[in-house]
């Protein structure tokens, strides 16, 4: 059984998205996390970067498999999580510590408009 | 014996050398001026000549090869590399030819050039070979090259999408991506063949053509070939042949006949020249008549591709000769399915039927799971059977299966190997279904064990002056 | 085996292939010939070849192997070895592959080298697509005029199809031009800048300030080089260069008219997830022993499929490990005294070379190693003929109407005495 958390929205690629005002955090879910294995490395986008929802702004890896990161929300990168890159490992550790990216959003109805804990873990079928 | 565990700059000792080079009978030039000079220090080992033979002869060992035993790496054609073709590549009359020579000094090896084609275009029916690539992946691309110079010497420059099945080899988009091209995923049907309704839409006038493997990684006949190359052509595209499973067609089918316009050959599989670890290889592209013109221009590699391996995959040719090259596909596809029924009893296999080159189990129908203790997987399997001194068969992969496991025979191995395998094969399964443990542990009787693949990947050690 | 399959011929194998596509009757290829007249036949074709002392380089260089090289690479647990993707089986590649990579990095003074590539045009072809990918967005790549021609019409061809535009640097002093370069920068849009190291002249280009005005413009420096040459010029790592790209051929592999050589290619650590083709690193394994696997597997093709770097998946392994071999047999010093050799064999000729009088010198202040060209008085062509007669590959003719000339320790100076004395006569 995958962990959910309870307040937390999530994309159906499996992104959890912690909103607070127009700010948002972004990393993946327990599940996402356990499907992946012992995650590897964390490619990072850059602040500043423009994120769109739906489109991709990095990815994970692990021994035998690469798996691109969907942004939920669209804006702009504001700070990344620079403690990955040198212990991607704190992923598999607790994937809802490990935030990835934090992002402005310009449209912050596209949180409000993702799964809630109960429908994710419908989607998820556990 | 006991575990080798030395680098060569662990040899090293101060003054020692192993060469011998000529006295310098020169005068003196000037020295490289003090702002271009280098500064650091070289740091290459230094050793003795029986320093370096010893070292190089115990690495030998912990090797395994196709003259070590049964290697039945799926999509690899791990065939038995005579040796003559290795006496013959290294001819000091081929070995001492430089790149540049004009014609006129190098027309043995233009006859070479000129002879492999010939035979290359009889092989395939195909109209004309470049031989400039140095590999199957280096061949995808310039087909691909060639397959865009077509259709934009047409004045048709909106075709910037290639059709790739999902079953197709990572190199198939990975090259397609070089060359600039939009992949199009199209989809499997049930039994591993291409879904020819699935196909209909996607064929736009941006399609510049499909890329097919045929037999498909399934080791499986596209049965579907005629209608397929109609609808593609009717479309306005081209239809490109992955040489990679050429093996088990020839002497049987040419991709020419079958209405392929591009194709590449890797000599290192179908025509028997030595992997190398991991090359060198060639990789000849092939076209059809209309096609010819969109050759010339390009270049892909520095002088004329992997000669030492095209001489030695001539030599082959001439080995074998119009009547043996016939028997090539038909004894490597009876080897196959001779393997394939003699296992499927006990190794899933999702797809039945007659299998061409390869065949591809989906792991064990009893992988011993019980209570707290996981079944047996493919990588388990995979690792048991160097156990037993065989290579492993292609692991995970096709993506189509979780548990795929690829094997491909060749045609160069005997009955009594290929019951050995079966042998060994039905006692892994055996062992699995008993006691997943001895499995899960695997290997046992190799000189090492299953390393940390993750530690490797986080925190990566990538030479010898890095783990200092 | 038949009855196994539940078949009764071998034709029936092929029940699923459509009937119009199965071959009928034999290929229109010779009858198969013994070992013996595969010998003879070779022979032949063999004996159609001039066999010439080689006096030109330009990529392809003439160096000794010794004969430890060739003994232990035909050693079939190397020579017939697959890919080492079953890691217990193949420590032996691997190990040689990390030991490649050491030196490598040892050689260009940067931080991680792959397990090779094809030869060195295609390295540098890799490197342009690199340059695009670690600088995102920018399309433009810029290629000094003096690079070797074949590296550039490499270049050409990858660029015209992956959607990247070229800009030229011009080198017409005999090195590339730091104010070129500067121009090209800033009009923008630059992603990276390839240079030789030793040129296509055969200088030894100075890239001093090249790095800075590069790096300024968040583009990558890419250094082509002759690795062999490193032994003893400034390296890419002390450049400041991003990315060295070159090939090994020089270090004793055989000429064979092209190939196989090896693309090797280097970076700082910052570019390694981006460097395309196989890498091997150091692990353990369950016992805690040092072992070595491929690894950073999720930047490549297989994995990545159409959003790899490259679709590269092989590497020139046995290449590799000849010149692993070889620079381990040569250390240090062979390495440096294989280029004094050669170097004031170039000196001596160039230098009887225009004492004949036959001959204009292009760039005479410019320091040069093994390589040089050239200017002809009178054309050239009946001079080459001459030189083939008497037994000598010399004075190849360039793009810019020059002759070039390369001396490596093979040639003796009786040898160069001789080909000094043909020119004089003509």
């Amino acid at each position: 059984m995958s962990k959910i958390l309870e307040g937390l929205k999530y994309s159906e690629s499996h992104e959890w998205v912690k909103a607070e005002g127009n700010i948002a955090w972004v990393g993946v879910s327990d599940f996402a996390q356990k499907e992946m294995g012992d995650i590897t490395y964390v490619d990072l986008p850059e602040e500043g970067d423009d994120v769109l929802a739906g489109e991709e702004f990095g990815a994970l890896e692990s021994v035998k498999a690469a798996s691109d990161l969907i942004c939920p929300v669209s804006g702009t990168v504001v700070a990344v999580n620079a403690e990955l890159e040198d212990t991607p490992e704190k992923v598999n550790e607790d994937a809802y510590a490990a935030w990835i990216i934090k992002v402005e959003m310009s449209d912050p109805s596209q949180a409000d408009a993702l799964m809630d804990a109960a429908a994710y873990k419908a989607f998820i079928g556990e | 014996m006991k575990y080798y565990d030395k680098l060569i700059f662990e040899l090293s000792k101060e003054g020692r050398c192993g060469y011998s080079l000529p006295q310098n009978k020169f005068p003196a030039s000037p020295e490289v001026p003090l702002q271009l000079r280098r500064e650091a220090p070289l740091g290459l080992p230094e050793v003795s000549e029986p320093d370096v033979v010893r070292h190089y002869t115990n690495l030998s060992q912990m090797n395994f090869g196709v003259d070590t035993g049964f290697y039945p790496l799926g999509s690899c054609t791990m065939k038995y590399n005579p040796k003559i073709n290795e006496e013959m590549a290294a001819l000091q009359g081929f070995a001492g030819l430089h790149p540049l020579m004009h014609a006129g000094l190098v027309k043995g090896a233009l006859k070479v050039y000129q002879e492999m084609n010939k035979a290359l275009a009889a092989i395939t029916g195909m109209y004309t070979f470049t031989l400039d690539p140095c590999a199957g992946a280096h061949g995808e691309l310039t087909g691909l090259m060639i397959m865009r110079t077509y259709h934009m010497q047409r004045g048709d420059f909106k075709r910037t999408k290639v059709i790739v099945p999902d079953s197709a080899h990572g190199t198939n988009p990975a090259s397609a991506a070089v060359c600039g091209l939009e992949v199009v995923e199209v989809k499997s049907l049930e039994n591993g063949r291409i879904d020819v309704e699935a196909l209909k839409p996607l064929l736009t006038d941006e399609v510049a053509g499909i890329m097919m493997t045929n037999p498909n990684t399934l080791g499986l006949f596209e049965t579907e070939i005629k209608t397929i190359a109609k609808l593609v052509h009717e479309a306005g595209g081209l239809l490109y042949y992955d040489g990679a499973n050429m093996n088990p067609l020839m002497g049987v089918v040419r991709p020419g006949d079958m209405g392929f316009d591009i194709m590449h050959l890797n000599l290192h599989k179908t025509f028997s020249t030595p992997h190398g670890g991991g090359g060198p290889g060639s990789g000849p592209v092939g076209v059809a008549k209309h096609l010819e013109d969109c050759i010339p221009d390009l270049r892909v590699s520095g002088f004329h591709g992997n000669f030492g391996v095209i001489l030695r995959a001539y030599a082959y040719i001439l080995s074998l000769g119009k009547d043996h090259l016939k028997k090539v596909g038909q004894y490597a596809v009876l080897s196959a399915n001779y393997i394939k029924e003699c296992l499927k009893d006990k190794y899933k296999l999702p797809i039945e039927g007659v299998c061409k080159h390869e065949f591809v189990f989906d792991g064990l129908i009893h992988d011993g799971a019980h209570d707290d203790v996981p079944g047996a997987t493919t990588l388990d399997v995979a690792k048991r059977l160097l156990d037993y001194g065989f290579h492993a068969p292609t692991i995970y992969f096709p993506l189509l299966f979780h548990q795929a496991l690829m094997i491909e025979p060749t045609e160069t191995e005997s009955k009594e190997t290929l019951d050995a395998f079966i042998g060994v094969m039905r006692k892994i399964a055996d062992e699995a279904a008993q006691d997943p443990m001895i499995l899960h542990e695997a290997p046992h009787n190799t000189p090492i064990s299953r390393p940390d693949e993750t530690t490797a990947a986080r925190n990566p050690i990538l030479k010898y002056q890095d783990a200092q | 085996m038949l009855d196994r399959i539940g078949v009764k011929k071998l034709e029936d194998l092929y029940s699923d292939v459509p009937a119009e596509f199965l071959k009928k009757g034999a290929y229109a290829l010779p009858d198969a010939m013994s070992e013996q007249e595969i010998r003879d036949y070779f022979a032949s074709l063999e004996a159609m070849n001039a066999s010439l002392k080689v006096f030109v380089g330009q990529g392809a260089y003439d160096h000794y192997t010794p004969a430890v090289i060739p003994y232990l690479c035909s050693r079939s647990e190397f020579l017939t070895a697959y890919t080492p993707y079953q890691c217990e089986i193949s420590q032996g590649t691997l190990r040689y592959i990390f030991e490649y990579q050491s030196m490598i990095c040892a050689l260009t003074g940067l931080d991680v080298s792959n397990a090779s590539m094809y030869d060195g045009p295609t390295a540098a072809a890799e490197a342009m697509k690199m340059a695009i990918a670690c600088t995102r967005k920018k399309t433009r790549v810029l290629l000094s005029k003096a690079l070797l021609p074949h590296v550039i019409k490499v270049v050409e061809t990858y660029a015209k199809f992956h959607g990247v535009e070229m800009g030229y640097l011009d080198a017409s002093e005999g090195q590339t031009s730091l104010q070129a370069l500067r121009e090209e920068l800033s009009r923008g849009d630059v992603a990276g800048v390839i240079v030789p190291s030793v040129n296509r002249y055969g200088i030894i280009e100075d890239h001093s300030g090249f790095a800075d005005a590069i790096h300024a413009e968040k583009a990558i420096l890419v250094e082509y080089c002759d690795p062999s040459a490193l032994a003893v010029v400034k390296t890419p790592g002390e450049w400041g260069a991003d990315i060295a790209v070159g090939d090994g051929q020089s270090l004793g592999l055989p000429l064979c008219y092209g190939g196989p050589y090896v693309g090797f290619m280097a970076v700082k650590k910052e570019h390694m997830r981006k460097m395309p083709g196989r890498i091997v690193g150091q692990t353990v394994d369950k016992e805690g022993r040092r072992v070595f696997v491929l690894t950073l597997q999720a930047r490549e093709q297989h994995i990545k499929r159409e959003k790899a770097t490259s679709n590269i998946c092989s590497n020139e392994s046995l290449m590799a490990l000849w010149v692993t071999i070889y620079l381990s047999l040569m250390g240090p010093e062979g390495l440096r005294e294989v280029n004094r050799i050669s170097s004031d064999g170039a000196h001596y000729l160039k230098a009887e070379l225009l004492k004949t009088g036959k001959f204009d010198d292009v760039f005479p202040d410019k320091p040069f190693l093994k390589e040089f060209v050239l200017k002809p008085k009178a054309f050239p062509g009946l001079l080459q003929k001459r030189l083939e007669e008497a037994g000598f590959f010399a004075a190849l003719d360039t793009e810019e109407g020059y002759v070039s000339f390369c001396v490596t320790e093979k040639r003796s100076k009786e040898e160069t005495d001789r080909l000094v004395a043909i020119v004089k006569e003509g």
